[in-house]
């Protein structure tokens, strides 16, 4: 436990009001400038964009159960994997960790009251929300179908759906995004406690550091790109559209130049979750924390630099192929250098399995899959036959859903306590946990196979060899279902009935368990002073007081 | 239902790319055991409970941390180089390479061969020769994908690009367009015929229709009015087309660029871009007045002027 000096008087939390007991009122929650309650409408906001999303999923997994297109129209599964792909991207993957657990956690990690900037924080929200509900409603008043990636000059010219509107959406939904990496920055900058020296930070810290960089330097790309394509269908005003003089491949390199690092954006905050959860449960300090630091600003600066391999096919030259390709490669160093630091934590340890370790556990699993099968991607001979196929749809899911979702869902079983101030139940956690994992591989892993073998992805009616593996993978996703139900289900019963959590129910370190669940509205009673390392388990200990406990 | 794993191998490149691939299949699982088989050892043995010595180990972390940067980054670099040099290798045609254009349009596949033989959404190859696809597309993005010959290349609206293979195996495989084009995208697919020489020869004799591609870009040459000033004893000086294709042109501007498909492309459309030396910018453009088939069969026509000599020169 990090020592302090100053540690909050233990007033009695039913006295004391927390952040949840300050206000019952609509207006409440829709005016504050709390980091805390701002993350909470994140969640529910995400949450609600996650289950439209995933419906989306649901119907196309059901239409590809056999070869012919027989379930929904050819325009309308068009339509249901643009959907899925922007929603999910944009409305849950990108804020789901920094907006809900970054926002909530951020400021009492470095021990302080609230964010830099509390009102652009709930700016943030608000555009956020303007810009989903906007691309909401293109989908309500007849979608669009142009993929989550808009290329041109199908998107600028040829699609007969609502394209700028849903455009517009995610144009605004980016400022959200660069609000809150600013905010981030600066909170991080000149917020932390007195003793709080940056290689004292916790790694979540830094990996949300990294993830704000990205934030503010690449979503402004993705605006420009989109108002772009947007004028372009307008106005004609010829960019991207040859038959005005444009180049499509220009809008291929813009939107990936944001469109990569993005990735990132959804990875680095699941690694900073991650980062958290293995030295609690195995009780032991983290194995590398400089390298784990570093590795996280090594990914922020390089995942700048690959955006070509997405074009191997694209009629890029050969040469930026070439080059693209061993830039990728190296991406995947310092990712490597995680997943090793993460394991080396565990030995030696004092391990326990409580859900969020499972997951954390899962999420290294399915990362290291999805990771290696970037090696195939970057690998120039092998993309070329891959690319555009189910190979790229599993590799991706494997990052995005196994890494990104896994690490969420470790994340807010973890921070539950401190979050409601009540625990949830442990042995159904332990349940969704094994359920998600085993519903994720069944649904992706096929598609690792069924890509390789020629399945191109965004296709509504396929080839009848490829049939058994779509079974598989509707079937797998049927799993997932559950793996996603249970905890919305025992998290809501937790609310009202789960046990009282009490400040630390992990014996965590981090400034954030000094504080009584739920947090005051100010978090800390008297700002905290750091005076050692982050991490400072001891499994020894840990062993000793298990001991006592039998005894 | 079949569990089939791995496409046809139907081309030359084909099985350097599965090698590549089981290479980097083993590589993963060799991975997945350094990072997994401690992780369960660790999980197990270090158990909360589980009477083990759990004393922090004495190792300088640097070494640690060195000996994981540095190996992968070797092994990645190995990697790199075998699929760049396969890459490298396919992005080249052979000169003997035979073409055939390729146009993609919502949603269809139209194909001509050299010989005139026109197909949709088949192509007919023989086996044992290399063939070059020129491609082009009449409105947005396609993608030309055959997975039994592990080759796929986007397919481009203003402008060519090429996509080589040499069939090894007879057979019907499939054709996907793998970039997401709109509606019809899935039905955006066929076959590659791959037949024995003798058979293709057969199938082209069958088929054929009253004029080459060649032929047929005679034919447009003079009706377009190019005949005019570039054959012959023409009133304006234009540059003469026999013997151009293939070889270095100096621009006007001093630039020198190689007569290929792009340049006879953009020199028809876009005249006014690259002016020959020597030459007065009078050309008019043909855009809009000119299907892609067209300008295809035009390419072929001047390509084929390529091999004769100049008349002043002989």
């Amino acid at each position: 436990m990090n020592e302090t000096e100053a540690v909050p008087v233990p007033a009695p939390a039913e006295v004391e009001e927390n952040y949840l007991s300050a206000g019952h009122t609509v207006r409440s929650w829709l005016l504050t400038t709390d980091h805390k309650r701002i993350g909470l409408l994140y969640l529910f906001s995400i949450i609600f964009f996650f289950a439209i999303a995933a419906v989306a999923a649901a119907i196309m997994r059901l239409e590809l159960l056999t070869p012919p297109g027989d379930l929904v129209l050819s325009a309308t599964y068009n339509k249901l994997f643009t959907l899925h792909g922007v929603i999910m991207v944009w409305f849950f993957l990108i804020p789901s960790i920094p907006n809900v657990l970054g926002n909530f956690l951020i400021p009492m990690m470095i021990g302080a009251r609230d964010v830099a900037f509390p009102k652009l924080n709930l700016l943030s929200w608000y555009l956020f929300m303007a810009g989903g509900l906007l691309a909401l409603h293109a989908i309500i008043v007849g979608g669009v179908d142009t993929g989550w990636t808009f290329y041109t000059p199908y998107s600028s010219r040829y699609s007969n759906t609502h394209t700028v509107e849903m455009a517009l959406g995610i144009f605004l939904s980016g400022f959200a995004s660069i609000l809150t990496g600013l905010n981030f920055i600066i909170t991080v900058h000149e917020m932390r406690a007195p003793g709080l020296t940056w290689f004292r930070l916790p790694l979540f810290i830094w990996s949300h550091y990294a993830t704000s960089l990205i934030l503010v330097l690449a979503t402004p790309v993705l605006a420009i790109t989109l108002l772009l394509m947007m004028l372009e269908r307008i106005w004609g005003l010829g960019i991207f559209d040859p038959r005005l003089g444009g180049d499509p491949v220009l809008f291929q390199h813009l939107f990936w130049f944001y469109s990569h690092p993005a990735v990132y954006i959804m990875i680095l905050p699941s690694m900073a979750v991650v980062s958290e959860l293995i030295p609690c449960f195995s009780r032991k300090r983290i194995f590398g924390y400089k390298f784990i630091a570093f590795a996280s600003m090594a990914i922020a600066v390089l995942g700048f630099v690959v955006w070509g391999h997405h074009m191997f096919v694209s009629g890029q030259s050969v040469y930026a192929g070439m080059i693209f390709s061993i830039l990728s490669f190296i991406v995947a160093i310092p990712s490597g250098i995680k997943v090793f630091n993460w394991t080396a934590t565990l030995h030696r340890g004092s391990i326990s399995f409580e859900t969020p370790m499972l997951y954390a556990l899962g999420f290294i699993g399915l990362f290291s899959l999805g990771g290696l099968t970037g090696l195939f991607l970057a690998a120039l001979a092998v993309d070329v036959h891959v690319t555009d196929t189910y190979f790229v749809v599993a590799h991706f899911h494997y990052i995005m859903v196994g890494g990104t979702v896994l690490a969420f869902m470790g994340g807010i079983h973890f921070w539950w306590p401190k979050i409601t101030g009540r625990m949830y139940p442990e042995k159904l956690g332990q349940l969704a946990a094994l359920v998600t994992f085993i519903g994720f591989n069944l649904t992706f892993f096929p598609q690792f196979v069924m890509g390789y073998l020629g399945m191109p992805r965004r296709y509504h009616a396929y080839a009848p060899e490829f049939q058994i593996y779509h079974v598989l993978s509707t079937a797998g996703a049927t799993i997932l279902g559950v793996g996603y139900l249970l905890p919305v289900i025992y998290l809501l019963w937790s609310l009202r009935h789960g046990k009282k959590a009490g400040a630390n129910p992990w014996g965590a370190t981090g400034l954030e368990w000094q504080t009584p669940s739920p947090p005051p509205v100010h978090n800390f009673a008297e700002v905290p002073r750091v005076t050692g390392e982050p991490y400072d388990y001891s499994p020894q200990e840990e062993e000793k007081k298990a001991e006592d406990d039998h005894a | 239902m079949r569990f089939p794993l791995f496409p046809d191998q139907a081309s030359t490149l084909a099985p350097k790319v599965d090698e590549l691939y089981f290479g980097l299949t083993l590589l993963s699982a060799i991975m997945m055991a350094i990072i997994f088989l401690p992780m369960l050892y660790f999980l197990y043995k270090y158990r909360r409970g589980n009477k083990v010595d759990r004393s922090p180990l004495r190792i300088p972390l640097w070494k640690i941390e060195v000996t994981w940067t540095v190996i992968p980054l070797l092994i990645v670099f190995g990697f790199y180089t075998w699929a760049a040099d396969i890459f490298f290798d396919q992005e080249r045609p052979p000169a003997e390479a035979m073409d055939i254009t390729v146009i993609g349009k919502q949603w269809m596949w139209k194909i001509q061969h050299p010989e005139g033989n026109r197909e949709i959404n088949e192509l007919h190859v023989p086996t044992g020769r290399a063939v070059r696809l020129i491609m082009t597309s009449q409105d947005v993005i396609h993608s030309f994908f055959l997975p039994a010959f592990r080759v796929k290349q986007d397919v481009l609206p203003g402008r060519y690009v090429t996509e080589w293979f040499q069939p090894t195996k007879v057979g019907t495989y499939h054709l996907f367009c793998a970039e997401y084009c709109g509606t019809s995208h899935s039905g955006m697919v066929g076959h590659v015929i791959v037949m024995e020489p003798a058979d293709y020869e057969e199938w082209l004799r069958v088929g054929k229709p009253a004029e080459t591609m060649a032929q047929s870009g005679e034919r447009l040459f003079r009706e377009l009015g190019c005949s005019g000033c570039h054959m012959g004893n023409s009133q304006i000086r234009a540059p003469r087309l026999e013997g151009l294709f293939g070889k270095p042109v100096p621009l006007a501007d001093g630039q020198i660029v190689m007569a290929d498909e792009k340049y006879i492309r953009d020199s028809i459309l876009l005249p006014q871009s690259q002016i020959a030396a020597g030459y007065a910018p009078v050309m008019p453009t043909f855009a809009g007045h000119i299907s892609e088939e067209e300008l295809l069969q035009l390419l072929l026509y001047i390509k084929s002027l390529g091999l004769k000599q100049p008349e002043e020169t002989r």
